[in-house]
């Protein structure tokens, strides 16, 4: 078999090991933190009646380990279950959150990624000259300033003075394809600012490391021109550390934007688990978090597979 | 009023003019803003309900975990929703009288033990089929049962038995209470079909709207039914939207960029120059919801009633209305009853701030100087740690040694209120002043939060509780108060306000103290003007 595909294999399966401990680690965390799901539901309004009486219905007077083994058995068999705190089916709506986390995190993708590497070859052929300078310095500005503070300026500036885009980015269904890209433009904006930094620089480093080679020089000694000595000789050995870095950033898209969600009041999965955490809702939040581990270990092998791919050395292994 | 100046106001109703032009057309012939904005509002209700438009609302207070059904429900969001799908016996209007609602009156014994409903015939539920006095009664029960996990089950237990008897709901109850019809207006008991025993959820009721779309925590869409019993009143636009916005800033930026037409919880911070941007206006009502610092009088060093009001003193009200609520509130008296409630007695005198006084008491009480921890969070109510922070001064400067900790606001309320000896809170408040004393300050009650249990207490509120003499109520309410204010363990700096905003083309608002955006009814009573 090609090494290539044992090596997917061994790390789908070692995969599917780390998701089953997350599961046990999210379970045990939430029934470690103060307060359960009646308590929850109830709030500051629950008699000791009612908190019994909706512990019972929602089967929480199980044991830990029964209930556990209960949601186990329904994953495996492809049933996520219902939600304990309003008893809708989690596949359902999970799936249309999920759904709407991937098209804010694809279209920011879409921006944020050519943006990112394009400054960072600019950056390196223009290296500590003022357009590197000045994309060093914008980029870093906007990583440093917190994101919903990035979101509250683009609200007061886009949406309220200049009424070009909405501030609230709730899209669902029924709108078509330009209103939905019209509502998630101002978040889109806000999220490309907060990646961009990150992947600017490595993309940067990464390049100026191999220019600094021998075959590098030999190249400017032809005679090539620099960008076309950076896109043809020095991008394709740098693509590894790269790829690497544009996949923890797609990553951070997918599972780390709550802050921007709540913001936009964007129906996505954060806002969906904070919401579910809070109530100690435990089976969506166990689902949500398979998914967003399910996401992290994915991109990773990604990663790993593209680095593997571009190198011939890696690709033919002695 | 000027002839010019009401041409113009109806310019504006109709949308031929703005708000700001109005204003300053107004301003130029010496009239205060003020006043032009008063005159608005007179001629958007002289023109009349206006029907038709979307309606929408920009809301805090909705999470993915909501659902339909009234006996869970708790929040801002899902409480909207209860308004526009459902309706109760009774209401409580804005002026705290009752409004008849799917009863079509209401009738009490003398020892007000037993209560008689006759039921409102022909309302259909949005399913079709007609609400009868059966509906009212499986309601009353789901909510009441053994298995009741609602809301409302505290309000409910004193209820002896019920009965249909012909078109009349009879409740007969172990002891009289007099406000038993304000009871029932409690939103947890919406009358459902069959009530609601199969499908609580699903939505269906006899008010002036069905449920469109359904997304927890991000949208809820509801359509006008052409067969509401009341659409007079009620359920002016024929659609209606509510987008949860949990963020202050999404919900003021919403509204002023005019995605949206009404949203709740103005932060007081940003109220005052939210009001000075062009067409919306702020509305604060002065309702029945405080903030409270609570002791448990059973638990040391707060058994000593000297300490107590050594507290009492030290903590100085008027700063906290003005750098807590920023004015949009009002100061309290150490009990949890305001003028917004009926039989108020305004001649209490008022609790100053005096250091010298609480200072007396600190030493009368004979503390031993060890810390008193206060425990408050963000999530106690909005400003909690800020308010500690005040109080905590104050009281040092009468020499009182206040400790602040704060806790996360996770858990919160299942960790700390009501378990931990001394901490920050809040109380919506309840129509009358016998649910609201019955809720939390009786022996029995489940959230006594201050563990006050004084049997002349409870005497006093069951008296006045089957007392039908108005006078004589209104007295023992009146020694009631005095008690708790100079006894019990609450120490209530102030009432905060409803504080919500509208754009200028909503019409139909009136101010109601009993809940946020017009008792959550501002969506289904409203209209556009220009719709």
């Amino acid at each position: 078999m090609h090494p290539i595909v044992t090596l997917v294999a061994q790390r789908v399966a070692l995969g599917v090991l780390l998701l089953f401990a997350a599961s046990i680690l999210i379970f045990v965390g939430t029934s470690i933190l103060p307060g359960d799901v009646a308590q929850s539901i109830l709030g500051q309004s629950a008699t000791p009646e009612a908190l019994a009486n909706l512990r019972a219905e929602l089967g929480m007077d199980q044991p830990p380990l029964t209930r556990y083994f209960t949601w186990l058995g329904g994953v495996l068999q492809g049933d996520l279950g219902t939600a304990l705190t309003n008893g809708r089916d989690i596949a359902e709506s999970l799936g249309s959150r999920l759904g709407n986390t991937l098209f804010l995190a694809f279209w920011a993708a879409v921006v944020a990624v050519p943006l990112a590497i394009f400054l960072g070859l600019l950056a390196v052929r223009y290296k500590d000259r003022w357009p590197d300078r000045l994309i060093s310095a914008v980029t870093l500005t906007t990583i440093s300033i917190p994101e919903f503070m990035i979101g509250y300026v683009l609200i007061y500036w886009v949406s309220i003075q200049m009424g070009w885009f909405s501030s609230v980015a709730i899209i669902n269904d029924s709108m078509s394809l330009g209103q939905k890209l019209n509502a998630i433009a101002i978040p889109v904006m806000v999220l490309t600012l907060v990646v961009l930094a990150h992947m600017m620089r490595m993309t940067r480093a990464a390049i100026l490391n191999v220019m600094q080679s021998a075959y590098i020089e030999t190249a400017e000694l032809k005679g090539l021109g620099m960008l076309r000595i950076i896109r043809k000789h020095a991008f394709p050995n740098a693509i590894a550390p790269i790829v690497n870095v544009v996949m923890l950033n797609l990553a951070y898209l997918v599972v780390g934007v709550v802050v921007v969600e709540v913001v936009f009041a964007y129906p996505g999965m954060g806002q969906y688990l904070v919401d579910h955490v809070s109530k100690r809702d435990v089976p969506v939040v166990q689902a949500c978090g398979l998914i967003f581990a399910a996401v992290y270990i994915g991109l990773n092998l990604v990663a790993d597979l593209v680095s593997i791919l571009t190198n011939p050395r890696l690709r033919h292994p002695k | 009023m000027n002839n010019e100046l009401e041409h113009l106001s109806t310019r504006v109703v109709k949308g031929l003019m703005t708000r700001r032009d109005f204003i300053g057309r107004a301003a130029a012939l010496g009239v205060t803003a003020a006043v032009a904005n008063s005159m608005l509002a007179n001629a958007a209700r002289a023109e009349g309900p206006v029907r038709g438009g979307t309606l929408k609302l920009g809301a805090q207070g909705g999470e993915s975990t909501n659902t339909q059904d009234p006996a869970l429900t708790a929040s801002e969001v899902p409480l909207n929703n209860l308004r526009h799908w459902g309706e109760t016996l009774v209401d409580v209007g804005a002026d705290g009288s009752l409004e008849m609602r799917m009863a079509e009156s209401v009738e009490g014994s003398a020892d007000a033990k037993q209560w008689v409903f006759k039921i409102r015939k022909g309302i259909p539920f949005s399913n079709g089929k007609d609400m009868t006095p059966e509906d009212v009664m499986l309601t009353m029960q789901r909510h009441s049962n053994e298995d009741s996990q609602s809301g409302a089950l505290g309000i409910m237990r004193g209820i002896e038995d019920m009965k249909v008897d012909g078109d009349n709901f009879i409740v007969t109850l172990t002891a009289g209470n007099a406000d038993l019809p304000y009871l029932m207006a409690d939103y947890h008991l919406m009358i459902q079909p069959g009530g609601g025993m199969d499908d609580p959820a699903a939505g269906i009721g006899t008010g002036p709207y069905t449920i469109e779309f359904d997304e927890p925590g991000v949208r809820h869409g509801f359509k006008r039914r052409d067969d509401y019993w009341d659409a007079e009143n009620r359920g002016f636009a024929e659609f209606t939207e509510q987008l949860v916005l949990n963020d202050a800033t999404a919900r003021t930026a919403a509204l002023q960029s005019g995605q949206v037409h009404m949203i709740n919880r103005v932060e007081p911070k940003v109220a005052g120059l939210l009001d000075r941007a062009p067409n919306l206006s702020v509305k604060s009502v002065a309702g029945r919801g405080h903030y409270v610092f609570i002791m448990h009088v059973d638990t040391a060093p707060f058994d000593n009633n000297e300490l107590r009001l050594a507290l009492k003193y030290a903590i100085n009200r008027q700063e906290m209305v003005d750098k807590i609520l920023r004015g949009y509130g009002s100061i309290g008296n150490d009990f949890p009853i305001n003028e917004s409630y009926p039989l108020f007695d305004a001649t209490i005198p008022q609790r100053e701030h005096d250091l010298a006084k609480a200072a007396e008491h600190y030493e009368k009480s004979g503390h031993d100087g060890s810390p008193i921890i206060l425990r408050t969070a963000d999530g106690a109510f909005p400003g909690a740690v800020d308010a500690a922070a005040l109080f905590q001064q104050s009281a040092q400067a009468a020499g009182i040694p206040l400790e602040i900790k704060r806790e996360p606001d996770d858990g919160y309320w299942s960790e700390v209120w009501n378990v931990q000896p001394f901490c920050a809170s809040y109380w919506g408040g309840r129509p009358v002043q016998d649910q609201m004393y019955s809720t939390a300050y009786l022996s029995s009650a489940d959230w006594n939060d201050t563990r006050f249990k004084r049997p002349e207490f409870d005497e006093m509120l069951l008296a006045a509780r089957a007392e039908i003499d108005e006078t004589k109520r209104k007295a023992i309410y009146s020694d009631m108060a005095v008690m708790l204010r100079d006894e019990g363990g609450l120490i209530l700096p102030m009432f905060n306000d409803f504080v919500g905003a509208i754009a200028s083309n909503v019409g139909g608002w009136i101010d109601d103290p009993n809940g946020s955006l017009m008792n959550n009814k501002a969506p289904i009573k409203c209209w556009l003007t220009d719709a």
